[in-house]
């Protein structure tokens, strides 16, 4: 009664160690490729968030534009790239560009295909930012004789990124998830290598949730820096 | 110091000035009142270029502006002048995430490119002269309306203009806030200091400026000294908003 109790499960003691040993012998046999697969998903993130946020900006101010013809180009820049599947945009770059004569590595088509999609989403989140400033600090910095650019500079991006730094990060956070899709364009990123060890071993369950849980440390490491950064953007209300 | 001409402005078609003809003398405080929808407060802002008037010639010093053409093809005219006339705004309008002094210090750094060690130097002399020593690193948000306006004015002088634009000055401050915004632009007017002050304060009008102008839809009806302007007007309308204000108080 007693014994049967404690191990309740159908599964008797020896057994069970013994999984829980195999189980750790893989994760420790796989942890190398796996690490190396969590590398690759940690360059693909930062290089995508990167040049998104540098080619949003530059997409933010052109919707911001006096030219029409300049904001609109943005406009369908956003359109297009917010209304297209991201794995139909990898897989463009990736297999329909070298039909072009643009042959490309898959870790730099990859890197490209999210640059040019987060720059889509940042350029719409600081366009947003920019516009919830109030116009009265336009006029402020104008009334002191600021050109535009100095007031962008001083006045309205410092508090734009308050607003702009949740939703930032965010799609940041999203495309850390999302970098697993450059699995699909041979990118041996962390699910590819999950894919390659489970066709090696069949330990189907236990790799794509080792992996699961590595792409959950890695958002919630990279949570915690947004946070720790909009602290430091939001002091100005905290202290006197 | 300050010449206007033939000014006007429409704003989809309606016409908001209509051909306004003011001068201001150096060391001069120009009192403007009127209804709400005269034209006043759009009239202040075309001094300074915030809005674009429609036509008409203004003229600040030795720069002078051709209305007719687009603004930002005469960007840096415009920009030089700005710096010539500083403007406080009913809402203050501080930059909420620099401290007290960064907002005062903010113009002469980026705009003027004066030294740090002189800006802050010149800032504190400022903030210690509207009363606001010791306030040098409190952000906007602690400040009360009083207090933030009077930041927007040390932020105003910074520039060393030569001529200062108020628009409603105490308009958005609780009624015992107001005294001490009204004190310090009094404290400038003793400095002889060349003003145009929008303002609702009627006594504060008749005792600070030197001249009152009484706006209503669109154009100037009346203008005078300020003591004889308030003891007798002239024209009707202008007797009527008097009135109206004197009724009320």
């Amino acid at each position: 009664m007693e014994a049967g109790f404690q191990f309740g499960f159908g599964l008797d003691f020896p057994q069970l160690s013994q999984q829980i040993a195999e189980t750790t012998q893989l994760l420790v046999d796989s942890a190398p490729f796996l690490l190396k697969g969590a590398y690759f998903t940690v360059v693909l993130s930062l290089g995508g968030m990167f040049f998104g946020l540098l080619l949003g900006f530059g997409l933010a101010l052109m919707r911001l534009s006096r030219f029409k013809s300049v904001s609109w180009l943005a406009r369908v820049y956003v359109s297009f790239f917010r209304g297209t599947p991201l794995l139909v945009q990898l897989f463009v770059i990736y297999y329909g560009f070298p039909q072009l004569g643009i042959e490309l590595d898959p870790l730099p088509a990859a890197l490209i295909g999210f640059s040019l999609n987060m720059a889509a989403y940042a350029c719409e989140i600081l366009r947003a930012a920019i516009g919830s400033i109030e116009r009265g600090q336009w006029e402020a910095a104008a009334s002191i004789g600021m050109t535009r650019a100095q007031t962008l500079r001083r006045a309205i991006l410092p508090q734009a990124m308050r607003t702009a730094l949740p939703p930032l990060g965010n799609s940041f956070i999203s495309l850390v998830k999302d970098t697993a899709l450059a699995a699909t364009i041979q990118v041996p990123e962390l699910f590819r290598q999950a894919q390659l060890i489970t066709a090696r071993t069949f330990e189907v369950f236990t790799m794509y949730l080792a992996a699961a849980l590595i792409y959950w440390i890695l958002a919630t490491v990279l949570s915690h820096f947004q946070n720790k950064l909009e602290e430091r953007v939001n002091r100005h209300d905290q202290e006197s | 110091m300050i010449v206007v001409e033939k000014l006007t402005k429409q704003f989809k078609g309606q016409v908001v000035l209509n051909g306004i003809d003011l001068e201001v003398k150096e060391g001069e405080v120009v009192a403007i009142i009127g209804p709400s929808g005269s034209g006043k407060t759009t009239f202040l802002r075309c001094l300074n270029f915030l809005e674009q008037p429609t036509s008409g010639r203004i003229k600040v010093g030795d720069i002078e502006i051709d209305t007719s053409r687009p603004l930002n093809q005469q960007q840096g005219l415009v920009r030089n002048l700005r710096q010539h006339v500083g403007f406080v705004f009913q809402n203050f309008n501080l930059f909420p995430h620099r401290t007290a002094l960064e907002n005062v210090i903010e113009g002469p750094i980026v705009v003027k490119k004066m030294p740090r060690e002189a800006a802050v130097a010149l800032g504190k002399k400022l903030l210690t002269k509207v009363g606001l020593a010791g306030k040098e690193d409190a952000y906007p948000r602690r400040l009360s309306g009083g207090q933030q306006q009077r930041v927007a004015i040390a932020r105003a002088l910074a520039m060393e203009p030569e001529v200062i634009l108020f628009d409603e000055p105490t308009s958005a401050l609780d009624p015992e806030l107001v005294g001490e915004v009204l004190a310090t632009i009094r404290g400038l007017a003793e400095e002889k200091r060349t003003m145009v002050i929008v303002t609702h304060e009627m006594g504060f009008a008749r005792d600070v400026a030197n001249r009152v102008v009484f706006f209503d839809k669109g154009v100037i009806v009346e203008q005078g000294e300020a003591k004889a302007l308030f003891a007798n007007p002239k024209e009707q309308r202008t007797q009527q908003f008097l009135s109206k204000f004197l009724n009320h108080a």
